[in-house]
């Protein structure tokens, strides 16, 4: 017995030696995983990263199967969804999936997001880090976009008239520019095929490109951890970081109780709530899409509605698009507006604090304006907390600067 | 260059009615009804009600008559006589003869395939919809409807209902007072009284949330088991994690 183990043990070395030889594999294997030191202190906030490249891998593997029986074409497309949901074997399983799979990114990113607000993740030398996660985030905004039109439902429909037409309002260009997204003067079976084209190989292949770029970028500088301290400063002989641990295994199996967590909520909303109260799929998207009929409500999915209210606020069509564009790429001069020599919220002082707490409040208040009807006070609401929105970024050089930090210790602190 | 300015405009006028938007009904306050998937027998009796009194003008197109027999339990007999009246074989969906553009002419407008209204409408809808039918001389049907204002379609239940009328109700300081259920009277007695007639309907619309999506008769009781799962899993990774940790300090 002990010969046969002793062989087949052989014969797998030499395997991976065959490999090593010819393939970066080991040498991959021990610098992303298991001598990639990450600091030992990650807490809650931490697990969203995998998780947001789990729920990736979802939305590729139920996207995969949806594509093999959805039809993209107006007169086809709302009904081969009804065959998926009826007649393909699981397949109301999978459209389920990725339904929910498209809120669950936009929350899983949110709060990876936030946690990068919590402990100044963006900050030097991680600028790079940041600007590729906002690259990510920006083109799953259009993924999401463009497969929201795929169902073809009346909000699918309208939905997508709605922001692009958006475009249209940008001056000299905007006309053309929204009739060249569309590819016809409405939106059209024309528009379909080429959201469809977009949503299931263009887009993927961007979204993998960037995070590729990202993890490399990530393991490049090493992660931030709740303290806001680079553990490569404190080394031990061997150059081995005094408060870090190899991430596989101890990361590797946290991740995995992590996604277990994860998938509970997941599952639970798939089986349950798949509608979520209409904040998932919503209602009208259960009639077909209609270029005749506009519906009485158009809202966005609830991922959109934060940046949607900001739109409203403004009484120029115009100006109402430039803000609701710098309402989502404005993250991306948080490495050069924040002046504090302070990453983690922890040290810094209470200016960041209430900054941070105000700017969280209006995002949530703008989300929840951006589902409900105009009336009067709503607009002036969405207006007040626009303002707090932008300030939080706008003014950030100034409070940041003049913030009562504490100071920042050597190492780790749990 | 017409054109573009239509479009142009497009996105005022989405935007004035969003700002406009009313609830979606656009109607009274609607009545509750509690769905219960789980009475069989009552989704039997609504599949019944569909087939011969919504299926001769709508069509559930996406509905194959043997999915329903064998999610309600009926026979393939059964379902042949007593529910398939458009066709004889068990694996067609559930269409019908009249052509979309006769359906057009003959109501102005053509009635919508009914598989998934359930799902856009809601069952509370469907329920106040299919109660509240009043006569009302100046509609083309003769009857109008508190769900669903000036709507285009006759009131097929009549004949188990009965006939309703609106009470003109006097308002003090004149003001706006939208009907509600209440102001609505029995002016001829159908079929069923109204207590059957409730029946009718609660089994009516219960048929047509499963009719919305079939796979909701199997799914939380899939989930259950997927969730039991998964605090199992929770529970381990949990411990693996603790044992992988203990050397961390």
């Amino acid at each position: 017995m002990a010969d046969i183990e002793q062989k087949v043990v052989k014969g797998l070395t030499g395997l991976r030696d065959w490999v090593d030889n010819r393939f970066p594999l080991t040498k991959s294997w021990n610098e992303h995983l298991a001598k990639y030191y990450a600091p030992k202190n990650f807490n809650f906030w931490y697990f969203f990263g995998s998780l947001a490249l789990l729920v990736l891998v979802i939305q590729i593997l139920t996207g995969i199967w949806l594509t093999m029986n959805f039809n993209p074409s107006a007169e086809g497309a709302f009904a081969s969804v009804e065959y998926i949901m009826r007649d393909v074997s699981w397949g109301w399983f999978i459209r389920y999936m990725h339904s929910t799979g498209a809120s669950a990114f936009f929350v899983v990113i949110f709060l990876h997001m936030f946690r990068t607000l919590l402990y100044g993740s963006y900050k030097k030398p991680r600028e790079l880090l940041w600007l590729s996660g906002m690259a990510i985030y920006l083109v799953i905004m259009g993924e999401a976009f463009f497969g929201y039109l795929l169902p073809w439902g009346q909000m699918s429909y309208w939905g997508a008239q709605v922001i692009i037409s958006l475009f249209g309002a940008l001056p000299v260009i905007g006309p053309d520019l929204a009739e060249w997204i569309r590819g016809d003067f409405v939106v059209s079976g024309v528009t379909l095929n080429r959201f469809f084209s977009l949503h299931v190989i263009a887009f993927p292949l961007l979204i993998l490109g960037l995070v590729g770029f990202h993890i490399l970028a990530l393991h490049e500088v090493g992660s931030n951890n709740p303290d806001g301290v680079e553990i490569k400063k404190n080394k031990n002989a061997e150059g081995i970081p005094l408060d870090g641990i190899p991430f596989h295994p101890y990361y590797t199996v946290k991740d995995i109780f992590g996604v277990a967590v994860f998938l509970f909520f997941f599952f639970a909303v798939v089986f349950f709530a798949p509608e979520m109260g209409g904040y998932f799929l919503e209602h009208a998207n259960f009639t077909p899409a209609d270029p005749f009929t506009t519906p009485t409500h158009i809202a966005p999915v609830w991922y959109f509605t934060p940046f949607y209210a900001i739109l409203r606020a403004i009484p120029d069509k115009l100006g109402g698009v430039i803000a609701m564009g710098l309402a989502v790429n404005i993250f991306l001069l948080l490495p050069w507006l924040d002046r504090s020599p302070v990453k983690s919220i922890r040290y810094r002082g209470m200016n960041y604090r209430i900054a941070l707490t105000a700017f969280v409040i209006s995002f949530f208040v703008l989300g929840w304006l951006g589902m409900q009807g105009v009336t009067p006070l709503y607009t002036w609401m969405a207006r007040f907390f626009s303002v707090i929105y932008f300030s939080f970024f706008l003014l950030m050089p100034f409070y940041t600067a003049m913030d009562n930090d504490k100071a920042v210790p050597d190492r780790v602190t749990d | 260059m017409k054109g573009y300015k239509r479009l142009h405009n497009t996105f005022f006028i989405l935007l004035i009615m969003v700002s406009a938007s009313v609830s979606a009904a656009g109607g009274a306050k609607l009545m509750h009804m509690e769905v219960d998937l789980s009475d069989q027998t009552s989704l039997q009796r609504g599949a019944k009600t569909f087939v011969n009194y919504c299926l001769s003008c709508h069509s559930a197109a996406y509905m194959r008559y043997n999915r329903m027999g064998k999610d309600l339990g009926i026979s393939e007999d059964i379902l042949k006589t007593n529910f398939m009246f458009g066709t004889d074989k068990v694996g067609d969906t559930m269409k019908i003869a009249m052509s979309s553009s006769d359906a057009d002419q003959f109501f102005g407008v053509a009635p919508p395939d009914l598989s998934v209204i359930a799902r856009s409408r809601g069952a509370d809808w469907l329920y106040s919809y299919f109660k509240t039918f009043y006569v009302d001389e100046s509609r083309p049907f003769g009857v109008n409807n508190l769900a669903f204002k000036d709507v285009g379609m006759p009131n097929v239940l009549w004949e188990l209902q009965g006939k309703q009328r609106l009470i003109e109700k006097e308002h003090d300081g004149g003001a706006h007072h939208a009907p509600t259920y209440e102001d609505l009277e029995l002016i001829s007695e159908g079929s069923q009284g109204a207590e059957e007639f409730d029946q009718t309907v609660r089994d009516l619309v219960n048929f047509m949330v499963y009719l919305g999506e079939p796979i909701k008769l199997q799914r939380e009781k899939i989930g259950f088991w997927v969730l039991l799962y998964l605090i199992v899993l929770m529970v381990v990774t949990y411990l693996l994690k603790k044992e992988y940790w203990r050397d961390v300090h």
